[in-house]
């Protein structure tokens, strides 16, 4: 770690501890209450919850919007925690930036298919 | 002296089978380990939350498919094992939200003591193993 430029300079790090730090926090904060938000509207539906009160919860136009939110919020939340965890176990250059790259493809797949999934109701 | 500093144990690496079971992690210790746990759980399990989402909302005809799978099973996976697939992202969820939680409030209010680490890691314990017991017995029908 004494060398960390140049030719040395690791390119898999994570460079920007701070912003990241941050966003991790700001992500999280934008989920959990997102989370609140669907369990309320959950909890006080009246009678069995069937497909028309379930979608119902994502079908206003506000939701939705709110949802998309959520989506990025996981996907950028979700990419720094796994990277992190690449970053402290895996150790080879070579197979830690194809696991990042590999990462990146899941995360971005995911984040994709469950918009198509939102915008079409 | 010089000979007992040399012979002081080093553990540079950690060995995963022989090391790791010896270990005794405080609370603390272990909502740490299980949040990245849960995190990774949830990471891989990505593809079957957003099938569950995608199922559940789409149509009628969808969620009923969607309700049949934890049900009746789908293709040769039965109903009960679909039903522990959803019972583990049921506590990944619930451990990570809590201890984001427990993380965020340590961040804003400073609360680092070593006694508030020890009673909000074994509260974030209970509790996310609490729910999970309450919603696995509401999944497999005991309620």
């Amino acid at each position: 770690m004494s060398v960390n430029y140049g030719s040395k300079r690791i390119t898999t790090g994570a460079r920007y501890g701070l912003r990241d730090w941050l966003a991790q926090r700001i992500t999280a904060a934008l989920m959990a209450a997102f989370t609140l938000l669907v369990l309320v509207q959950f909890i006080f539906t009246s009678g069995p919850v069937g497909y028309e009160q379930w979608a119902g919860i994502f079908a206003a136009q506000w939701m939705k919007f709110l949802t998309f939110v959520t989506i990025l919020s996981l996907l950028y939340h979700a990419w720094i925690g796994i990277r992190d965890i690449w970053m402290d176990y895996i150790k080879p250059l070579g197979l830690r930036l194809f696991l990042h790259v590999a990462s990146l493809i899941w995360l971005i797949g995911c984040a994709g298919w469950a918009v198509q999934a939102l915008w079409r109701l | 002296m010089t000979e007992n500093a040399r012979q002081r144990p080093e553990f540079r690496n950690i060995n995963a089978i022989s090391d790791l079971p010896n270990y005794r992690l405080p609370a603390a210790g272990w909502v740490s380990i299980l949040h990245r746990v849960s995190g990774a759980l949830m990471f891989l399990l990505m593809p079957f939350i957003i099938w569950m989402f995608d199922t559940s909302i789409t149509s009628e005809i969808s969620f009923a498919s969607f309700s049949a799978t934890f049900n009746a099973g789908i293709g040769f996976v039965p109903g009960w094992f679909m039903k522990l697939v959803a019972l583990a992202i049921i506590w990944a969820y619930l451990h990570h939200f809590i201890a984001g939680i427990r993380h965020l409030y340590m961040d804003t209010f400073h609360a680092v003591t070593k006694e508030f680490g020890k009673s909000s890691a074994v509260a974030t314990l209970v509790l996310s193993l609490g729910l999970t017991v309450i919603l696995a017995a509401k999944l497999f029908g005991l309620y």
